[in-house]
């Protein structure tokens, strides 16, 4: 049974998911909501910053993603998040942001 | 007995009162909770401290805010989505909705209460409309999002824009269509808020691309611009901001601001007289909200993650911090009840909110809320600049 639902797991989230353990994952993605919403929109369709729905970001590499979260754009107002997030943390953000379903 | 048309419109006059007078409500003490996610408002009675219904169907309520019509009844909220909604507080239901823009970031009502003036992320710029119908008045693009905006007196208002650095004066009182336009150009680098001072006399601009903020004094003609704490924190490397302060909710005590200090972890103090900087208070985190309660004699601050757990209230007199209060994850904004002796804050993460006692800052209750964040109390209906 244990091994079914680990299967099932593996199927629904993208590779890179399992490197963060299924706690922390919820708290991602409550931060991806929440926080990263404050200025991309609870939906992610922008704001203060752009829209970063995965239509939005689509075509993006996602080791670029995660290093832009990790350091920030300078010249805008998106901070680097390297204090609260490592470097496993923000590549998982990046997948989560480009799956085409919003989970 | 005969039938007396009088006595019988007496009866039923007798009648019909009690229960009308029953059913009569004032709403100086309502006030509206935004829930953020579920796209609903609560409405809420802070002398009750209860929830008396619920309104939904408001689309997206991130970063949402509401001003309120003269008679406290009527609510425009503003949504992420571009939604502009006209609520009732007393029937509890939308009086009517339009999608104005793609993507909207605030908004303000007329002194006379006519017009409602939405800025607006995308397509940006100021749309004005018809506070009684919701039906557009003025599309004034100004090439940029905008941030910021503020009811001046004389059916005006002003509005900050973000990609541009200018500020703009919409004066609607000759013909409200065809608003005369004042812009003020070199404001600053990225302003990212703006307050009205409770005169209506002085608006001032947080700039997010430079250090310092700008102050425009309204009531010179043409109005005077004034840069002014250009150099805090020029010599501390900026810490990230991962929420951007707001200042509408301004402070102004003893003669002296205390703003929001950007990428340090401060509160900035101000003479409000020679704009120079007096003092600086080393806080927990980035401050979002810094809000006098509203005798003046306190600071309460929230702060932006990794710190939204915590509220610090500084003493106007001493500026120093006196306490230091953790109510939960995600307090995202606090609003005192209109002669402060309460204080209400939202829990996000936790989905209540929380009722305090201003002056022990002991918890009275709790509501239960969806995601709140703002708390709108409709005595701003009464006031400049919100």
């Amino acid at each position: 049974m244990a091994r079914l639902a680990a299967f099932l797991l593996a199927l629904a989230l993208p590779a890179q998911a399992a490197e963060v353990a299924p706690a922390r994952a919820a708290e991602l993605r409550h931060m991806v909501r929440q926080d990263c919403g404050s200025c991309h929109g609870l939906r992610r369709t922008g704001g203060l910053g752009s829209p970063i729905t995965a239509q939005a970001l689509a075509g993006r590499a996602p080791d670029d993603l995660a290093a832009l979260i990790l350091d920030g754009l300078p010249g805008s107002a998106m901070p680097g998040w390297r204090a609260l997030l490592t470097e496993e943390e923000a590549r998982w953000i990046a997948d989560y942001l480009l799956q085409k379903e919003m989970p | 007995m005969k039938f007396n048309p009088l006595v019988a419109i007496c009866a039923a006059v007798m009648l019909a009162f009690p229960a009308l007078a029953d059913d009569l409500r004032g709403t100086g003490d309502l006030g509206l909770v935004v829930e953020r996610e579920a796209g609903s408002l609560l409405v809420v009675d802070h002398s009750e401290r209860a929830v008396i219904g619920r309104i939904k169907g408001l689309g997206d309520l991130s970063h949402a805010s509401l001003v309120y019509a003269p008679d406290g009844r009527f609510a425009f909220v503003f949504g992420r989505d571009g939604g502009l909604t006209k609520v009732d507080l007393l029937t509890r239901a939308v009086v009517k909705r339009v999608v104005q823009a793609g993507n909207s970031i605030g908004g303000a009502i007329s002194d006379d209460g006519r017009l409602v003036a939405v800025s607006n992320y995308d397509p940006g710029g100021v749309k004005v409309f018809d506070a009684g119908t919701l039906d557009l008045v003025a599309d004034i693009p100004m090439g940029s999002k905008t941030v910021g905006i503020a009811d001046v007196p004389g059916r005006r208002f002003a509005v900050a824009t973000w990609d541009t650095g200018e500020v703009w004066l919409l004066d609607h009182s000759a013909d409200p269509a065809k608003p005369v336009i004042t812009r003020l150009e070199g404001i600053g680098a990225n302003p990212y808020d703006a307050l009205l001072t409770g005169d209506g006399r002085t608006y001032i601009v947080g700039l997010f691309g430079e250090k310092g903020l700008t102050a425009i004094d309204l009531w010179q003609d043409p109005p005077k611009v004034t840069r002014f704490l250009a150099d805090y924190g020029r010599d501390q490397p900026d810490l990230p901001v991962y929420k951007m302060p707001h200042l509408q909710g301004w402070t102004l005590a003893d003669g002296v601001f205390a703003l929001p200090a950007v990428g340090l972890h401060q509160l900035l103090w101000v003479d409000a007289a020679d704009l120079t900087e007096i003092a600086r208070t080393d806080l927990a985190g980035q401050p979002v909200f810094a809000l006098a309660r509203p005798d003046k004699r306190e600071v309460w601050v929230n702060f932006a993650p990794p710190d939204n757990d915590k509220v610090q209230i500084v003493d106007v007199l001493s500026r120093e911090v006196i306490d230091t209060l953790t109510p939960g994850k995600g307090v995202l904004h606090m609003e005192f009840t209109p002669r402060g002796r309460e204080v209400w804050l939202s829990i996000r993460d936790e989905n209540r909110v929380e009722i305090r006692d201003a002056r022990t800052r002991a918890l009275l209750a709790e509501i239960p809320a969806q995601a709140p964040s703002g708390i709108f109390f409709t005595d701003r209906a009464h006031r400049m600049g919100l």
